[in-house]
């Protein structure tokens, strides 16, 4: 408990961090955000001075700073310039599809990973293992729009087997695995190191030693305590999950917050993108601290007595 | 991701040649290395190679199935795509190549100045890290490009900024190894520099580290310079870059699958090539990499 308090408490300074690194890019990028607000529509300035005291653009950069971290800390990063609506309210209304993808990725990534990596980690040097970590390999070089665009059109166009565009289950299977293929190269790689570590153990020793039945082995023994180290992965594999989820959506003209943030960059709707990224970073951090307490649950010898050193 | 230090000693021991020999006995790494080898033949002669010139439309030829002429068939303008294909080689590889480049220079740099001053001020510097590195890096790319406006040149520095917290991060590492060595005690009680050391005795230690890590990465950033492009984010069309090629393409995708084909193949086979070239080198300049037996 004081193990996760502490670790909660830990979160502040990133994202305080966070918060400052995007004021401050925000701050320098060049043009103003009221003309761009007008989006090229020519106003007086009466008009243009009237909108920047609104926005509050007319204080100095400290004010503004203090004033942007107040708003940060209940979660408003004001309103977006092109849709003219406050932008977290935008970002929760897309939000579930984009969770969506992200958990249909993560299910196909790590069955993916865990089978490729078992396969391959059980017999090391084998033919089995050459032909696994070569698919890793492959999948994790696969450009995951292309195999997204040849998804579409194997399964979605000449088979017909799944709606290319909507919203239900059905149509969440492509864009799953384009996004998970990408993720299950790495994933695999590192069961497979894992589970060779894991299979040379004393345990495994004694349970082939008590006569248990080989899969009992691999299943229960050597494959929970292979799981540890891919786990911590799981947390910075989100990023990568982020990422493909931003690419994911564009091919399959999925809603969702990666669809948002290219629009979002395409416009130069600057709190948008503030907005989205400052939420990433929060979802990042927090399935992160998850990933530390999950660990817990999975190996009983990681008690965190003391600080884990990093 | 592992530490990769290593002693100079050990590089120069091994000797270039066996060296070599060694890495190209992986049957992966040579095939790596021959269609790495003909995608830099495409690029540097590509307008021998291209049987037509790639932004030459045909009306004619639109959506045009591949056949003898167009080999991988034409394009909505008509244009041939083997050779925009070919000459596609000429942007994502340097593209590729220089982002790392320049995500090295600049990680490096913050790595080993990190690791080596250490103190309050890598410890502060290291949480800044953790931040950027909690950022998924094509959303930091993408973050870069609308502060610095849409094209390739800014993709490149997009992906390279991207890059600088993984690189700083591991190259820090190989740092506080490097500056374990006896070595680089004795020079700092003969007197020597600060910058003498970093330059002299830390850089050329760390090395192994930065060409590992430098190989590994290539693969990566060609297809995230890539992405960025078929997001509209980098290359513009008409450029023959494979990204921007496949996102012209999407749209006729049912009627004319042909052109996605070819431009998703060229960069599926050029980061793979890259990866197996990576992965192997990391195995020879660094046993401890090498798959455990």
């Amino acid at each position: 408990m004081a193990f996760f308090l502490r670790r909660l408490l830990g979160i502040i300074p990133i994202l305080f961090l966070t918060w400052t690194v995007v004021f401050v890019v925000f701050e320098f990028i060049p043009g103003d955000p009221v003309s761009l607000m007008m989006g090229g529509v020519p106003a007086s300035d009466e008009v243009m001075a009237n909108e920047r005291a609104r926005l509050g653009l007319d204080k100095p950069v400290l004010e503004r700073y203090a004033s942007f971290l107040g708003r940060a800390v209940v979660g408003d990063f004001g309103e977006s310039y092109k849709a003219r609506q406050p932008v977290t309210q935008m970002i929760r209304e897309q939000i579930r599809p984009t969770l969506e993808l992200a958990a249909g990725g993560l299910v196909v990534g790590l069955g993916l990973g865990l089978l490729l990596g078992v396969l391959a980690g059980l017999k090391p040097n084998s033919w089995l293992d050459t032909v696994c970590i070569f698919l890793a390999l492959a999948g994790g070089s696969l450009p995951s729009f292309w195999s997204g665009m040849l998804l579409i059109y194997v399964f979605g166009t000449v088979l017909a087997w799944v709606p290319i565009v909507g919203s239900g289950f059905s149509a969440l299977i492509l864009p799953s695995i384009a996004t998970g293929l990408f993720m299950a190269g790495d994933f695999a790689r590192l069961v497979r190191s894992s589970i060779i570590d894991a299979m040379k153990q004393n345990y495994i020793r004694t349970a082939y030693a008590k006569g248990l039945a080989p899969i009992r082995i691999v299943g229960k023994h050597a494959l929970r305590n292979a799981l540890i180290p891919p786990i911590t992965m799981l947390g910075i594999q989100l990023s990568t999950l982020i990422g493909g989820a931003v690419v994911t959506e564009n091919v399959f003209a999925r809603p969702g917050l990666g669809t948002m943030l290219v629009d979002a960059v395409l416009n130069k709707d600057m709190p948008l993108v503030q907005a989205l990224i400052v939420y990433t970073t929060g979802v990042y951090v927090l399935v992160n601290l998850l990933v530390d307490l999950l660990y817990v649950l999975i190996d009983p010898r990681i008690k965190y007595a003391r600080t884990p050193s990093r | 991701m592992t530490t990769l230090a290593l002693s100079p000693a050990r590089l120069r021991s091994a000797s270039f040649l066996s060296g070599l020999r060694e890495f190209l006995k992986h049957p992966g790494a040579l095939a790596g290395t021959i269609v790495l080898a003909a995608f830099v033949v495409c690029a540097i002669f590509a307008p021998w190679l291209a049987p037509f010139d790639p932004s030459e439309t045909d009306i004619g030829m639109r959506l045009g199935p591949p056949d003898a002429i167009t080999w991988f068939g034409a394009d909505i303008h008509g244009r041939d795509i083997f050779s925009r294909v070919i000459w596609g080689a000429r942007y994502s590889l340097p593209v590729g190549f220089a982002t790392l480049v320049v995500g090295l220079i600049i990680g490096g740099t913050f790595g080993v100045m990190l690791g080596y001053i250490g103190g309050r001020f890598d410890a502060i510097a290291s949480r800044i890290i953790d931040v950027l590195l909690g950022f998924p890096s094509i959303v930091l790319a993408i973050m870069v490009v609308a502060v610095l406006g849409v094209g390739l040149v800014n993709v490149v520095v997009a992906v390279a900024i991207a890059e600088i917290p993984r690189f700083a991060r591991v190259i820090r590492g190989a740092v506080l190894v490097a500056k374990q060595n006896l070595y680089v005690e004795a020079a700092l009680a003969m007197g020597a520099s600060s910058t003498r050391v970093m330059f002299l005795h830390i850089l050329p230690a760390i090395m192994p580290t930065v060409i590992v890590l430098g190989t590994l990465n290539l693969g990566n950033a060609i297809l995230s310079t890539a992405t960025l492009s078929f997001l509209g984010l980098g290359a513009q069309p008409p450029a023959p870059e494979w990204g921007a090629m496949l996102n012209s393409g999407r749209e006729y995708m049912r009627y004319a699958p042909w052109t996605m084909m070819a431009p998703g193949l060229a960069l599926f086979l050029a980061v793979i090539a890259v990866n197996l070239i990576g992965d192997r080198l990391s195995e020879v300049i660094d046993p401890r990499n090498a798959r455990r037996r």
